[in-house]
């Protein structure tokens, strides 16, 4: 099997003295989609996040391409070619949506900044029709597809999606995820995915980890963990 | 009329200074949130700089004024700019994540330590300079006793000012810098995220400030001819007051208000009383607090999601 991208090993972290993770092991392979799924508070965002650096994690280490990124500042991670649509989007609501756009692009060295727009905008099209309007006055949905545009700018080897589906309606949800399908088969794009929407993120991933209480309580394929019935109860009956 | 004309003109002058200082308040709070009361003695120093740097080169012989001031402004920016980036990286940077009123307590002891650093290393004793900048031009005569002029150094003061706020203006709205301090500004965590090093940006912010407070420095030294070490602290609380007027974190607001302040106090001396001068300009801190507290310009504080 070949090395993965990102190795997490043994990492625990704290916000002051409450540990949020507690000794979490997750792999990603080149070319996978790996989801994270896990109630309220379980510690996903606190793991996306201190992939990033902040909260760094106290215990265990982070391993991009066979690097130690564990104490790297943010910014420095973030210019390994990790890139993250974070969880509340986190749009810059008072510049345009090019704006936002542009400061995706701040880590893409030499790159072509016109190319790299059109992929955004071909993969949505509303971007570019908003394109002068400013971030907060977008919807929910369109703010959404900013947010993995904006990231995507950057032409990550890695990308983190923090819950993509978190209050839009299924329509959209459906357009987000087919868009998340495609950058992975076409681009062979490696994500790494946390969702409440178990059931979504579950049926596009390869592989899934259940998180309890910042710990992994179970791990398998995508189509494991959608029939086991400890997953199916606390996570999918009545909640697709 | 002549005489509203020409306390105008006098008050767009001193507006002017404000404003320039006041943008220093203003970009600091919207970055990262604090009010830098050492703000006013950077400008202090700044006025000190230009004056030993027009001393030197007095000395070493460059005596056109042209070219002498355009030293002393290369000189004063530069220094003063240090000054401004090293009380960021000694005295705040260390306390970013701390409690919210560590910074403004760190900020506080800043101000005195420059001021006694001032006091201690200059004198006490006011420092004078003489005009190097004279003559007006008449701008209206109605043939009465009052003519209205505008003297060359407010001209320049005008000038300069308004020439830094376009180039100001433009770093901020157009260029990749600019951005990154106004993704700084609207969202810290998200700025890092993007490899933003926000360590930095906050500095340049600091730097940027400074060096905007040493030319308004330079400035106030030509325009009134004298200094102490002490005269940091009304500017610089004036200064607060334009960039809370105006609408503290908003560029325009900051240079606003500086006008507004610079204005209500010239009005306020000519028509009342001069002595009572500061008390116009502190009453209308208070009165905006109260009834304005986002003031001019400014938005409504809204809670970060």
């Amino acid at each position: 099997m070949s090395e993965p991208l990102l190795s997490i090993k043994g990492v625990s972290a704290f916000y002051g003295s409450i540990a949020a993770l507690k000794g979490i092991d997750v792999d990603v392979m080149p070319g996978e989609i790996v989801t994270i799924i896990g109630a309220n508070g379980a510690g996903k965002s606190t793991l996306m996040m201190t992939i990033c650096g902040n909260p760094q994690a106290r215990e265990g280490r982070v391993i991009f391409e066979g690097r130690d990124i564990t104490h790297l500042p943010t910014h420095e991670i973030m210019r390994m070619k990790i890139a993250q649509s974070p969880e509340g989007r986190r749009i810059f609501p008072r510049m345009t949506v090019y704006e936002n756009l542009q400061m995706g692009a701040a880590t893409a060295e030499g790159g072509d900044f016109g190319s790299d727009l059109a992929r955004v905008y071909s993969l949505f099209p509303i971007l570019e029709k908003r394109s002068s309007q400013r971030g907060g006055t977008l919807s929910g949905g369109e703010q959404q597809m900013l947010a993995i545009g904006r990231a995507l700018m950057s032409r990550p080897r890695l990308l983190l999606l923090d819950e993509p589906s978190l209050g839009l309606a299924p329509l959209i949800v459906r357009q987000i995820f087919s868009a998340i399908r495609d950058l992975n088969q076409r681009e062979k794009l490696t994500i790494f995915l946390v969702e409440q929407n178990a059931f979504h993120a579950l049926k596009l991933a390869h592989r899934g980890y259940v998180m309890v209480n910042g710990r992994i309580a179970l791990q398998g394929t995508g189509r494991e963990l959608l029939e086991r019935p400890e997953v199916r109860s606390a996570y999918l009956e009545g909640g697709r | 009329m002549e005489y509203f004309l020409q306390q105008s003109i006098n008050g767009f002058a001193l507006g002017s200074i404000y404003g320039l200082v006041a943008i220093g308040y203003t970009m600091v709070y919207g970055i990262i949130g604090m009010i830098n009361f050492a703000h006013g003695d950077i400008f202090m120093v700044g006025t000190f700089i230009a004056l030993i740097a027009f001393l030197i080169l007095v000395a070493i012989g460059i005596t056109a004024i042209p070219l002498a001031l355009f030293l002393m402004l290369l000189i004063a920016m530069l220094l003063t700019s240090l000054y401004g980036w090293a009380v960021e990286r000694i005295a705040y940077r260390p306390l970013r994540g701390s409690f919210r009123l560590a910074p403004l307590i760190s900020a506080i002891g800043m101000s005195i330590v420059l001021q006694n650093y001032v006091q201690l290393a200059q004198g006490a004793r006011v420092k004078t300079l003489q005009p190097l900048i004279t003559g007006t031009h008449t701008v209206l005569d109605l043939g009465n006793r009052f003519v209205v002029q505008i003297s060359n150094i407010q001209i320049l003061i005008v000038l300069t000012t308004l020439a830094l706020m376009t180039g100001f203006t433009w770093i901020i709205s157009s260029t990749s810098l600019g951005r990154d301090m106004r993704a700084c500004e609207q969202d810290l965590k998200m700025a890092a995220l993007l490899g933003v090093d926000t360590n930095r940006t906050i500095s340049l912010t600091f730097l940027i400030g400074a060096a905007l407070a040493s030319v308004a420095g330079m400035m106030y030294l030509l325009y009134y001819g004298v200094i102490d070490f002490h005269i940091g602290f009304v500017a610089g609380v004036k200064a607060f007051t334009a960039a809370v007027l105006g609408g503290i974190g908003s560029l325009p607001g900051a240079m606003l208000g500086g006008l507004l302040i610079g204005l209500i106090e010239t009005y306020w001396s000519a028509y009342f009383s001069v002595q009572y001068k500061d008390v116009a300009a502190f009453s209308i801190l208070i009165v905006v607090l109260i009834f304005m507290p986002t003031g001019i310009l400014g938005r409504p504080e809204v809670e970060k999601v």
